[in-house]
């Protein structure tokens, strides 16, 4: 593989760049894999990669319906952080934390981690005990947070509203300075790129209809592109999960609901942080392009629809526009949609499941994108060694039974619903 | 934006209700042993279907009503709506 160098830029710059090799091939289905992945989304390349690069597993395939890197890893708004409570959330992403720090030199692709801190507003005093809380249990797990006055977020987000006659006044905020952002699509065809020069084959445009399951094991899939034999399949589809569980007469506990975000016109460095409403559901960063990049609530109702309605979009914006009221001043530049695997405690599931060679990587919610590295590393050593890795135990499909649930917003059963 | 039938009051644009969730969910029966996969199977499962789905809706700003919607899950086209008791054929 082509090394991507300062030196390889300016020796393919004498040719106008028309010598580049291509990132990945475009492979015909081999007739047995030793592992089937099916899903190109971040997390199914992560996961091809770390098989191929820990476990040395390099017979794989990826299957890919659309194309790689089409789904929720091209549509999220880019957010990285571990400022969670519970201690399996907090360890997994934590680890994830390290290889994104890692991930531009690992990939020799330049992802454009941004380590710029995330600050979650709060807007009374029960929320600012919340938040110191919420630090102290991620401080405990080595995560750094860092409590905030009224005063301190000021100096940071001055162009928030900070005046004393609002509805939710600004009392203060819990900030990880190590979260940030990252190039979404960068990290999709990094990992596309590395998998593909160990041997993994990066099958696009494939659509699985079908799984061959026999004595309890399972033995291939069956795609639009004819049948492929495989010694272990993992699913790792995001909002499709629900469709290929059909297939193999599985219910989960996992609905496929729709969630907006959109992009404001470009304008001047204004924002460096992530910054949360916290009364309610609202998200912004600003791109290296200058975009207001922002976010929040689903749709609501359940849909495979990949693109949303405007009251959703408008009521987030309102919230968007109580916290920075300069928001209401910008055009909208685009809006769109993905789906989401909502989970029912809202924290994933990274699992076996009781057919023999079959493995689960579901239940996203929508926090899927930090999660990628982590997730693929996990989902790889669960696959290549047929068991869960420690960090990845408590995200099993059983817990739902078992009443083991991680539910970090302590909501019970069907977090999202409003 | 959607707008939903509301079998008592009419067409209303969807800001009026909120959502329940999937309709043909039953509680198991009261008095009777329920086992663990059936509990589960009420509580945490969801077949969360691709196309037409039976679901839940609440005329929360209208007439409070609960009621059941006919609506495709890919297009968002919505096909009958139901009374809450209404059997649907």
């Amino acid at each position: 593989m082509q090394k991507y160098s300062i030196f390889n830029l300016v020796k393919n710059a004498f040719s106008n760049h028309e010598n580049w090799d291509l990132a990945w091939k475009d492979p015909t289905p081999k007739e047995e894999y030793d592992v089937v992945i099916i899903g190109g989304g971040g997390h199914g390349l992560a996961t091809a990669y770390y098989l191929a690069k820990e476990h040395n597993i390099t017979n794989v395939a990826i299957i890919e319906k659309g194309w790689i890197g089409g789904g929720n890893v091209g549509r999220n708004t880019t957010i990285i952080r571990s400022n969670y409570m519970h201690d399996e959330n907090g360890l997994f992403s934590e680890f994830g934390m390290d290889l994104w720090r890692k991930m531009s030199q690992d990939l020799n692709y330049n992802v454009m981690f941004s380590p710029r801190g995330i600050i979650n507003l709060a807007h009374s005093d029960a929320q600012m005990n919340a938040y110191a809380r919420r630090g102290n249990s991620m401080r405990l797990n080595g995560i750094d947070a860092v409590l905030l006055n009224r005063e301190q977020v000021k100096e940071i987000i001055p162009m928030a509203d900070f005046s004393e006659n609002v509805r939710f006044p600004i009392f203060g905020g819990l900030m990880q300075p190590s979260a940030g952002t990252a190039r979404h699509d960068a990290v999709a065809w990094g990992y596309a790129r590395q998998a593909d020069s160990m041997g993994v084959d990066i099958i696009q445009n494939c659509e699985v209809i079908g799984f061959d399951v026999s004595a309890g094991k399972i033995k291939g899939i069956r795609t639009s592109r004819g049948n492929i034999k495989a010694k272990k399949v993992g699913i790792c589809v995001a909002g499709s999960t629900n469709i290929l569980a059909e297939k193999l007469n599985m219910t989960l506990p996992i609905e496929t609901h729709l969630l907006q975000a959109c992009v404001s016109e470009p304008i001047k460095p204004v924002l460096d942080n992530v910054v949360t409403f916290g009364a309610g559901h609202f998200y912004v960063s600003q791109s290296d392009k200058g975009e207001m990049v922002m976010g929040g609530d689903l749709d609501g109702y359940n849909s495979y629809a990949q693109r949303g309605n405007l009251p959703t979009l408008q009521h987030v914006l309102t919230e968007g526009i109580a916290m920075m009221p300069f928001l209401s001043k910008l055009k909208m530049l685009r809006t769109w949609g993905g789906i989401m695997d909502m989970s029912m405690d809202g924290s994933p599931i990274i699992d076996k499941t009781h057919i023999e060679g079959l493995y689960l990587n579901c239940g996203w919610c929508y926090g899927g994108f930090k999660a990628t590295p982590a997730s693929g590393w996990t989902f790889a050593h669960t696959i290549a060694q047929d068991r869960v890795h420690e960090l990845n135990a408590g995200y099993s499909l059983n817990r739902f039974s078992t009443g083991h649930l991680i539910d970090e917003k302590g909501l019970g059963t069907k977090t999202w619903i409003s | 934006m959607l707008y939903i039938n509301c079998p008592h009051c009419g067409m209303r644009s969807q800001n009026e209700f909120s959502y329940g969730g999937d309709a043909s969910v039953k509680r198991p029966e009261l008095n009777k042993e329920v086992s663990d996969q059936e509990w589960d199977n009420f509580v945490y499962n969801r077949k969360s279907l691709r196309g037409k789905h039976l679901e839940l809706w609440q005329h929360i700003s209208g007439c409070r009503q609960w009621i059941k919607v006919e609506r495709d899950t890919a297009t968002h086209e919505i096909f009958r709506t139901f009374k809450a008791d209404e059997e649907v054929a």
